[in-house]
């Protein structure tokens, strides 16, 4: 298994590498003009080309690389051609608020997902099933865009009972000082024992934890439904019934440790979409995430910033994987 | 006779989208407590079927039960509900499948298999569990029981598995085994084995046992009576001695003919493997098609099952009036 | 007449087939109406034009004294900020999405199909090469690429559908890679070889034609991801520009007025929800019935 492990890691490493690369000649394929943007929107040209020398963006484009790569390798993204900002501690703040929303969907599609699958699958054709798999396709057929807005529209426009967006309301966050030590509100402001800040956090999540939640739920359940249909045919079921074993360990162990495999695809295919989504999601309710980020970035052609982001969400892909990966391997029958 | 296990007029249908067809059509069949009793026909035949619809596993969608009686120590299984047959399901009655290896789970260790099996059967705790469990392995004579217990069923032998298997089907005391084709799927020099073992058991804890097979040879060493399946219905019963000695049915006639035996010159198989798929049901006799002794009754009455000599009963218009 | 007994016998199972997958396909109802309602929004994809009430509003004429007007018998769907029949727009956005939707997965599968057949075939390094590169991409989520993409061409339908199609053709390739790798070893691969069958004409003359068949239906399931996916990128103004009356976009422009102009968003919303779920439905009826596994008899 160790060997396994070792040989996913090695494997990641040098798909990450051909990512930067190709991330790499895109960007500095594009036609802007970067050191004109670091410098500002009223520098004259001899400030342009002392930044093009500053930025080293004279030298050939494989040295600029090699530069890079030795750079990323210290922890180095660069600085925003914004901001003047490092990259890394951009995205390392607006992280967190990502993160909560990767959390919730995950959780979603863990703990709604798979127990929905799984009633849908071992009641097959009755009409619990029915309505779960109705529910399930829905929920992958709606555009998640669409499905924020209009939460927000009833939520907030007709029956005013949930906030527009943004992680918290504006009150809040002049009358109280925000805690910050994991740099997740919900968890911070639980520690610091803040009970008005984690209300207003938690009724902000709602609305945006729900609309990048749907899709997963969706997903996962039908994925584990199709995956429990097939094992429920299989003839050790069958036995297991045969000896007298309840109907409840059958389904809830017996069958569902024979779905890992495909279930841990499925979860981080979910999460992967969720990573997606949340742009989408960020942008609908001003959430300060790294989708907020990287949508200024593109605006404005910020290239650092672009590659920053484009590097981490290949690190966490590659990640995903490789944890998917494992977990498969752990079937006894997998010979790593 | 038979008052311990019978089945009057079962039938069970199978629903295709060409229509519903007539699986198993069993007008009768009687089982002494403490007998051998096989069941012998070809693939196809309706073996399996009758084997779930005994315990009640058969799939109920694609799968109909039409009509019937399974009369176990006078209670009618038809009329339990599913509830009520998982108490009788491996503490009364159990059963052996064809294929080990796809009856055991693949994830689990066969150990936690029986331990789990014995646990929520006996109410026992787990450690007295893991002790039965120890016990019965040994005694389904494979020896080094702890190191078995903690291997997964891809890293044991077919004859291993199916040691496994009988074990964890006897393990809580069931009164009445149905084995469906055990040897199947085994090497012929393992097949002796795992044939003695059930034989031993059965002797040893007075087990009642439906032993289902489609080869004759293997029910008339290990079985007291047996009875001829074919196309869902049983054309002949009797003890072992009865039929393999004065076969009355064409089809027993047939299936004796295919055995090859040394001083045969030849052997006549030209009716064998012609059963054919499931059909809609028939007005006569199901082997009309393939009878060589038929006559124009046999087309449009079906025969029932008659005594032609006390224990020997038969389900042919020939065979009857000639008796007579 | 033995040629005639042989064939009629080759044929009849495969019509049995046929006519058993047809049944299937219609006996579940959901099924059925998926199939209807894709049926339909192909011909309304097509006739588009010629039936919508205001052909003008699509691309050209712009009508500001009927802004944001709400649905009434004129304007079914209402009017967006720019007095534009939303009714017409949203029927001719149809076309729009199926018509790119169409052509993202048919180039994904143009460069991943050979792609996959090859590496499955070949195996040894050229499989591991082309198995990283599809590593790479797969590393990439569609919308960066996306964003990428457009930064270096611009922003438009096209390099949306482009966009697309690089990122799909991974999964298409992963596919026909395993189908690939478990045909090489089957008899009539292993005969061609023997008799001296150039490799490309054996990848492409038995293999592929062999295994197509799960890569098509998977094809077909994507439509409505694909469909999603062009939506969120016009969304996110990455896909289809003004004036194109593209469902995503719709939503987007309606995001300064649709608090007030509910309609302006909710009928391209439902729009791409009605698309999406007919293509998952069919897409899961197609499957079921191909599988014998969940097929009920």
């Amino acid at each position: 298994m160790r060997s396994f492990i070792i040989r996913r890691l090695l494997l990641g490493v040098l798909v990450l590498f051909g990512a930067v690369l190709l991330t790499f000649v895109l960007t500095r394929a594009i036609p802007s003009n970067p050191a004109a943007m670091w410098v500002g929107p009223r520098a004259t040209i001899q400030q342009i080309k002392a930044a093009r020398v500053e930025l080293g963006l004279d030298k050939p484009l494989y040295v600029q690389f090699v530069k890079y790569v030795g750079n990323l390798l210290k922890g180095n993204l660069g600085n925003s051609l914004r901001s003047h900002q490092p990259v890394a501690k951009e995205l390392k703040s607006a992280l967190p608020a990502t993160m909560e929303l990767v959390f919730l969907s995950t959780i979603f599609a863990v703990f709604i997902g798979i127990p929905l699958g799984l009633i849908s699958a071992t009641r097959k054709d009755q009409w619990v099933d029915h309505l779960s798999r109705i529910f399930s396709v829905g929920a992958v057929s709606f555009p998640t865009f669409w499905v924020g807005l209009f939460l927000q529209l009833i939520f907030y426009r007709m029956l005013g009972v949930l906030p527009l967006g943004d992680q918290l309301s504006t009150n809040v966050k002049l009358l109280y000082t925000i805690p910050h030590i994991t740099g997740f509100l919900t968890i911070d402001s639980l520690i610091t024992g803040n009970w008005v800040v984690f209300k207003d956090a938690v009724t902000h999540l709602i609305l945006p934890g729900i609309t990048i939640g749907l899709y997963p739920i969706g997903l996962v359940a039908r994925m584990t439904r199709s995956a429990l249909l097939e094992i429920l045919g299989e003839d050790y079921i069958t036995a297991a019934r045969s000896y007298g074993l309840p109907e409840r360990m059958i389904s809830w162990s017996y069958a569902l440790k024979n779905s890992l495999g495909p279930t841990a695809t499925v979860v981080t295919l979910s999460i992967g979409y969720t990573l997606v989504n949340s742009f989408l999601v960020e942008a609908i309710f001003s959430w300060p995430g790294i989708g907020s980020y990287i949508a200024s970035a593109v605006v404005c052609l910020d290239y650092p910033a672009i590659i920053g982001v484009t590097i981490f969400s290949a690190c966490a892909y590659i990640f995903l994987n490789l944890v998917a990966d494992i977990i498969i391997a752990l079937d006894p029958r997998v010979r790593v | 006779m038979g008052n311990y296990f019978a089945i009057e007029n079962l039938k069970v249908n199978y629903k295709t989208f060409e229509g519903e067809k007539q699986v198993l059509d069993l007008e009768h069949l009687a089982l002494d407590k403490g007998e051998t009793f096989g069941l012998v026909g070809e693939s196809g035949a309706g073996k399996t079927v009758l084997a779930l619809t005994i315990l009640r596993l058969l799939a109920t969608p694609p799968g109909v039960i039409a009509g019937g009686q399974i009369i176990f120590d006078g209670e009618d299984l038809l009329g339990k509900s599913q509830k009520e047959m998982g108490k009788i399901r491996g503490r009364r009655m159990s059963m052996i499948f064809q294929d080990p290896m796809s009856t055991l789970n693949p994830v689990f260790t066969v150990g936690e298999q029986i331990i789990r099996v014995i646990q929520h059967n006996k109410k026992v705790s787990r450690k007295t569990a893991t002790q039965d469990a120890l016990t019965l392995i040994e005694r389904v004579n494979l020896p080094d029981a702890a190191n078995i217990m903690s291997k997964y069923a891809h890293e044991l032998s077919g004859g291993q598995r199916q040691r496994i298997i009988i074990a964890m089907a006897l393990s809580c005391g069931a009164e009445f085994l149905i084995a469906d084709e055990p040897t199947r799927n085994l090497d012929v020099t393992i097949q002796a084995g795992i044939l003695k073992l059930i034989a031993q058991l059965q002797k040893e804890l007075n087990v009642t046992v439906l032993f289902i097979a489609n080869n004759l040879g293997l029910v008339s060493v290990t079985c007291d009576r047996v009875g001829i399946l074919y196309q869902g219905m049983i054309v002949e019963i009797g003890t072992v001695k009865e039929v393999l000695k004065t076969p009355l049915h064409p089809y027993t006639h047939t299936l004796l003919n295919a055995v090859p035996r040394s001083k045969q010159a030849k052997i006549d198989l030209s009716q064998v493997g012609l059963m054919g798929k499931l059909t809609e049901s028939v007005a006569g006799c199901r082997y009309y098609g393939r009878c060589l002794r038929k006559v124009e009754r046999c087309r449009v009455d079906a025969p029932l099952l008659t005594a032609v000599d006390g224990t020997h009963l038969v389900a042919c218009h020939r065979l009857h009036e000639e008796a007579v | 007449m033995k040629t005639n007994i042989l064939s009629a016998k080759a044929i009849t199972p495969r019509i049995r087939e046929f006519k058993l997958s047809l049944f299937l396909l219609n006996r579940n109802k959901l099924t059925r109406l998926a199939l209807i309602i894709v049926l339909l929004l192909v011909v309304i994809a097509v006739v588009a034009p010629l039936v919508v009430p205001y052909p003008t509003h699509i691309d050209r004429d712009n009508n500001p004294q009927a802004k944001l007007l709400p649905p009434s018998s004129h304007y079914f769907f209402g009017t967006d900020e720019l007095g534009r029949d939303i009714f017409s727009r949203v029927v001719f956005g149809t076309r729009i999405s199926l018509e790119t939707a169409v052509l993202a997965i048919a180039l994904s599968l143009l460069i991943g199909i050979p792609l996959g057949a090859i590496a499955g075939f070949m195996g040894g390094f050229v499989d591991d090469f082309i198995m990283r590169i599809t590593d790479i991409f797969l590393s990439f989520p569609s919308l960066l690429l996306a964003i990428a993409i457009s930064a270096f061409m611009g922003p438009s339908l096209k390099n949306a559908m482009l966009a697309i199609a690089i990122s799909w053709w991974p999964w298409y390739a992963r596919l026909i890679r395993g189908q690939a790798i478990s045909m090489r070893e089957r008899q009539f691969v292993k005969a061609a070889r023997a008799i001296g069958t150039p490799p490309l004409k054996i990848i492409f003359g038995h293999i592929v034609p062999n295994c197509i068949a799960p890569v098509i239906v998977q094809a077909s399931m994507d439509l409505g991801g694909v469909i999603l996916t062009l939506a969120s990128l016009s969304f996110l103004g990455l896909g289809a520009q003004s004036p194109t009356p593209e469902w995503g976009l719709m939503i987007s422009t309606s995001r300064n007025y649709f608090l007030d102009a509910w309609w302006y968003s909710f009928f391209p919303g439902v729009a791409i929800f009605i698309t999406v779920l007919a293509f998952n439905l069919l897409g899961d009826g197609l499957r079921e019935t191909l599988d014998p596994k969940t097929r009920k008899l």
